[in-house]
Order: structure tokens, then C-alpha cells, then sequence
């Protein structure tokens, strides 16, 4: 009887607006918290802690974790390599995505839709295929090697959506900068591309963060000289109890968290839409 | 006269593929002259000022200002400085930057360029707003800064594609009395563009009515709406009751210049359909042989009148069009109006 009062008082409308949200938030945060929470648990495995919530509590898999000897080279390591990747995407892209929102060319729709080619193949194939490449070319194993793989998986970002972004720079600010004196490169340089900017910014987030999680690629081409932190974690994973898995989760994830905070306000459905609008 | 020009068209054809655009087209303007194009949406004569402005490249024909011929300078190199229709305001600068933009391009000194930005938005009544971003100000506002962006570096001349076309009709009259102001205190040479017709008559020393990517008539404001040349031109500027003649040709007179009378009386017969209050003054349709005319007409006299009255209808000034287009204006003697009439109906 108490539970139709609380229907007759919601309505059922609303009743199952909080059931949709609730089972939302379980989809979305359930994963994120259990794996919180297990990165803080002393043991948890089937036998030792039979229930769902650990039944002590430690920093000790952090400690492990944090007390490997090549973690600290890793999270570096990755932490480069995304910046490195991110820069050179940043050089090849941007005058692609120029090119694209500005100029009329034959087969440009066909040039821009082949930067989705990289994303519709299963990565694991395509990788295997560049290894083959890389094997002649003597890049196996190398730093170039690896940046490489990891640009692969961002041109698509970076050329999209800083494309969109130049698209939304009316013409008419343009024509207003030449107007009052400026060349073409300083109308580029003043007026296009700051106001492009916040689309540039998104691309190069999405592009470190999408980096920073390459892990099938580094795999296969940079082991064992280069292992960043999801190469490192796929180990750690194979090898050591969920525990410490969960703490490598949670140490990845960080990064991402704040960069996503910093510059949310860039982050948003319209610069978003921008980027993928089709033209 | 020719060599004082401070911009001339001579011969400029620009037309795009769709056939568009303007031909053969030669304009004088002179020093401190304020020279309006006028004409509705299409009749090219954006495309004359964006030629001047170095937007578009003629195909053929001559561009001059200052005696020089600028027709293949890029917009950066050409002394000349628009005020676009949409402001164009770069929004991720203040409001000093927009201005100090151009003079920092030229490499002037930050002191000159803080004296010169303060005292053009002095000019404009924007003090204060230094460090304000576009989007924080008004319509009338951004219009000020527009203007003042561009008055700043100085041009030989000022471009001006329907500037207050975006503005409030209240704040659109205020701003072209401004223009008016600041144009004849600094005496620059100004090319205007507008559609709308009240505008042009206000702020011009000549107006260029436009049709269709030719001049129809080039004139002082008051010559274009006393003396129209063409049919497009008495149409276009102001209000006009076109009265078939029965062969072909108009008879066109103004709504202010019809008098009402007693019936029977005036050259025409009519039937008050609508009287509308429109503040000092009335406007009066009316049923005829004709067709629906207009008639403007004082409060005071027109307070005897009402819907349904007979009335008769006296003609004053008017002018005769032969035919569709044609240029046979011309100015009949009364008598001769009568006929035209009498025949007609």
C-alpha cells in the first residue's frame, strides 16, 4: 500500500523517469565505482572475500603498483608519446582540415571520408598488415615505429572536426580582417584560426586521450622497447589478482577526467556537431 | 570636373555564371560626396561595392581612385574600408582590439594607436566599452564600432553595404543621422548601398537607383522622386498610382498629389474603400475606373471623409510613361491629362 501512495504521489510518468535515471546511472557510474573500489581493496577474489564488498581495505595494490620498477618510465612514456602524437597530428591535419572546410577540389568528399577508412577496419587486422610493412621498412620496434601506429587511430579527429571548426569562421570576418590591412597569412593567423580554436582544442583532447589508451598497436609494434601504461597494464592484468588491474584503471582514467574538466567548456554537443557535419 | 573624381567606375563588367551581376557600369564620385546605390536585392549593387572594395575582381573596365587604378589590388592593399552588413565584429577581440587592429598591422606605435582608437570611439559615443567583447553589446552599438573600425585607418573612401539594415527602425534613423553628422564633420567621400528607399533619400547627395545590374537614373534625391526617369524609378521611390492610358502607357502621380473633390467634379470618379489614420496623416484607397488608387491627405481636411463616399478626383503633378519600361517620361499640361484619362476610361 505504501509503494501505490508513492506512485499516486509521483505519477507514473515520473516513476519511470527515476527508474530510467537510476538504471542509467548504474550503467554509467556502476563499472566506475567498482572499479574504485576494488582499487582499494586489500583482497578480492572469490574466496577470500566472498561478498561484493571487500571486507578490508588497504592502499597495498597501490603501493605494488606504484612501486614497480618500469611504472614511472611508462606513465612518462605515454604521457610523450601522446604529446608527441598530438603535435605532429596537430602539422599534418590542421592544413588538411583547412583545405577541406575552404577550397573546392575534385573528390573532396571522397579524400575526407577516406580518414574514416582507418576507423572502420578491426584494428587488430589493420595492425598486423602495417607490422608487415614496418617489418621492411625496419620500423618494428622503434619510436617512430610507434608514433606512427598511434597517429593512425587520430587523423580522423583531427581533421574532421578542426574542419568543422574553420567551416564555422564566417568568410565575412575574413574578408573584414583583409579589409583593414591584414594578408592572407595574418587573416589566418588573427581571425581564422583563434576563432577555431575551441574545435582545434577538442581534436588535440580527443587525440592525446585516444593516445594515451593505444594499446593493441604499441603492442604489437613497440614491445618491449616501448610499453606504455596500457601496455604495461595488459601484464599487470595477465598476471596479478583484479586488484591491481583496478588500480592501473583508476591511474589511467585520471588524466582523462581532468583533461575532459579543464576544457569542458570546449567539450560540447555544438562544437561537437560542428566537427562531424558532413560537407 | 572628370579629373577631380575621387573614385570612377569606367566600363566595369562583373558578371557571375549564373548571368548575373552588372555591365558596362561607369560611376563618378566626387570628393566628400555621399553617393547612395539603390535598388532591390539583386540588382547588383553589392557587387559594385565589393569591386571597390577588392571582394570581387571585375571582368572588365576600370576601377580608379585617386587617379589610380586599384582593380587588381588585393582588399589589403586598396585605401579603401567597408562596413559590412553583418558588422563582422571579430568576437574573440574587445572592442579596442577590433579598432587598433588594422594600425597595429601597420606597425604604428601602441601610444598613437591608444590616442587614436580613444578618441574614434569618442567620435561614436562608445567610451567606456574598451574592454568589452562584441557579443556584450548592443545592435546600435556593434553598428558604432563597425563604423568607427573602419573610419580609424583613414580611407580615401567608405564603403558601406546596407549598414543598418540589421537595426531597429527607431535606432536605424538615429544611426543615419549620425552617419550624416560625423560624414559631413570629417567630410569623407562615402559609397553607400541600401534597398530601402527613405534611407537613401535622407542620407544621399545623389542616389543611384538601380535595376537588374544597370543604372536607371543617377540624380540628387530630390530630382529621382520628383522627376523619374524610367517606370522601375517612379515605382521604386516612394508611394505611385499607375494609371493605364488604354494604349499602353501610365499615367504615374504621386498619392500626396491627388486632391479630393465632389463627385462628378476632377478628372477621375471615385469610391473611399479603407481610410487609414497613419499619425498626421491620412491614406485614403479608393475604388475607380482605374483600378485602386491611394490617396495621402491631412487629418483636418480629411475628417469629412468615410468609407463608402463618392467622391471626385483632381490630378496635379504627374508624369506620363509610354509604355512597359520605357524612358518617354514626360509632363502634360492639364488638358492634355484630361484627354489621356477621358480616352482611357
Amino acid at each position: 500500500m505504501k509503494f501505490k501512495g508513492y506512485v499516486q504521489a509521483m505519477g507514473t510518468k515520473r516513476l519511470l523517469e527515476a527508474i530510467l535515471l537510476t538504471a542509467f546511472l548504474l550503467f554509467f557510474y556502476g563499472p566506475l565505482m567498482n572499479t574504485l573500489m576494488i582499487a582499494f581493496a586489500d583482497k578480492y577474489s572469490n574466496v577470500e572475500n566472498p561478498g561484493f564488498i571487500p571486507r578490508t581495505w588497504s592502499l597495498n595494490w597501490w603501493k605494488f603498483v606504484l612501486t614497480q620498477k618500469n611504472l614511472v618510465g611508462s606513465i612518462s612514456l605515454s604521457f610523450i608519446i601522446a604529446g608527441i602524437t598530438t603535435f605532429l597530428s596537430l602539422c599534418i591535419c590542421l592544413p588538411a582540415a583547412y583545405a577541406f572546410a575552404r577550397f573546392n577540389f575534385p573528390f573532396k568528399s571522397v579524400f575526407q571520408f577516406s580518414f574514416l577508412f582507418a576507423n572502420a577496419f578491426p584494428r587488430m587486422g589493420l595492425y598486423v598488415s602495417i607490422g608487415i610493412i614496418f617489418y621492411k621498412l625496419g620500423l618494428m620496434g622503434t619510436f617512430p615505429g610507434v608514433l606512427l601506429i598511434h597517429m593512425l587511430g587520430t587523423l580522423m579527429y583531427m581533421t574532421w572536426i578542426p574542419a568543422g571548426a574553420f567551416r564555422s569562421v564566417h568568410r565575412n570576418q575574413e574578408e573584414a580582417a583583409r579589409d583593414v590591412g591584414a594578408n592572407a597569412w595574418q587573416t589566418f593567423r588573427y581571425v581564422t584560426l583563434p576563432l577555431a580554436m575551441p574545435g582545434i582544442i577538442v581534436a588535440c583532447i580527443f587525440t592525446f586521450l585516444n593516445s594515451l589508451e593505444e594499446a593493441q598497436g604499441t603492442l604489437l609494434v613497440g614491445v618491449p622497447n616501448f610499453k606504455t601504461i596500457p601496455v604495461v597494464m595488459y601484464g599487470v592484468i595477465f598476471d596479478y589478482p583484479s586488484t591491481a588491474g583496478a588500480v592501473f584503471a583508476v591511474i589511467l582514467v585520471l588524466p582523462t577526467i581532468i583533461l575532459l574538466g579543464v576544457f569542458r567548456k570546449f567539450v560540447g554537443a555544438d562544437t561537437m556537431a560542428a566537427g562531424f557535419k558532413m560537407k | 570636373m572628370a579629373d577631380k573624381a575621387k573614385l570612377q567606375l569606367i566600363k566595369m563588367t562583373k558578371l557571375y555564371r549564373t548571368g548575373d551581376g552588372v555591365r558596362d557600369i561607369d560611376l563618378k564620385v566626387e570628393e566628400g560626396e555621399l553617393v547612395t546605390l539603390l535598388g532591390p536585392s539583386g540588382c547588383g549593387k553589392t557587387t559594385i561595392l565589393r569591386v571597390v572594395g577588392g571582394f570581387l575582381n571585375a571582368d572588365s573596365g576600370q576601377v580608379i581612385l585617386n587617379g589610380q587604378e586599384i582593380g587588381q589590388l588585393p582588399p589589403e592593399k586598396r585605401p579603401t574600408s567597408m562596413v559590412f552588413q553583418s558588422y563582422n565584429l571579430w568576437p574573440h577581440m574587445t572592442v579596442f582590439d577590433n579598432l587598433a587592429f588594422g594600425l597595429k598591422l601597420r606597425k604604428i606605435p601602441h601610444a598613437t594607436i591608444a590616442q587614436e582608437v580613444s578618441k574614434h570611439l569618442a567620435l561614436f559615443g562608445l567610451e567606456g566599452n574598451e574592454k568589452k567583447y562584441p557579443g556584450q553589446l548592443s545592435g546600435g552599438q556593434q553598428q558604432r564600432v563597425a563604423t568607427a573600425r573602419a573610419l580609424i585607418l583613414k580611407p580615401q573612401i567608405l564603403l558601406m553595404d546596407e549598414p543598418f539594415s540589421a537595426l531597429d527602425a527607431k535606432i536605424r534613423v538615429q544611426m543615419r543621422e549620425e552617419l550624416k553628422k560625423i560624414q559631413l564633420e570629417l567630410g569623407i567621400t562615402v559609397l553607400f548601398v541600401t534597398h530601402d528607399q527613405e534611407e537613401a533619400m535622407a542620407i544621399s547627395d545623389r542616389i543611384v537607383v538601380m535595376s537588374r545590374g544597370h543604372f536607371e537614373q543617377t540624380d540628387t534625391p530630390a530630382e529621382v522622386y520628383d522627376h523619374p526617369k524610367t517606370r522601375f524609378v517612379a515605382e521604386f521611390m516612394g508611394d505611385m498610382n499607375f494609371l493605364g492610358d488604354g494604349k499602353g502607357g501610365f499615367v504615374a502621380v504621386r498619392p500626396e498629389n491627388l486632391a479630393l473633390v465632389a463627385a462628378g467634379q476632377g478628372q477621375l470618379s471615385g469610391k473611399i474603400v479603407t481610410i487609414m489614420v497613419l499619425g498626421h496623416f491620412l491614406e485614403i484607397y479608393m475604388e475607380t475606373p482605374k483600378g485602386l488608387i491611394k490617396a495621402f491627405m491631412s487629418r483636418e481636411p480629411g475628417s469629412g471623409y468615410k468609407v463608402g463616399d463618392e467622391v471626385g478626383i483632381v490630378i496635379g503633378v504627374h508624369h506620363l510613361f509610354a509604355g512597359e519600361g520605357d524612358t518617354g517620361a514626360g509632363h502634360l499640361s492639364e488638358g492634355a491629362m484630361s484627354d489621356a484619362m477621358r480616352t482611357g476610361a
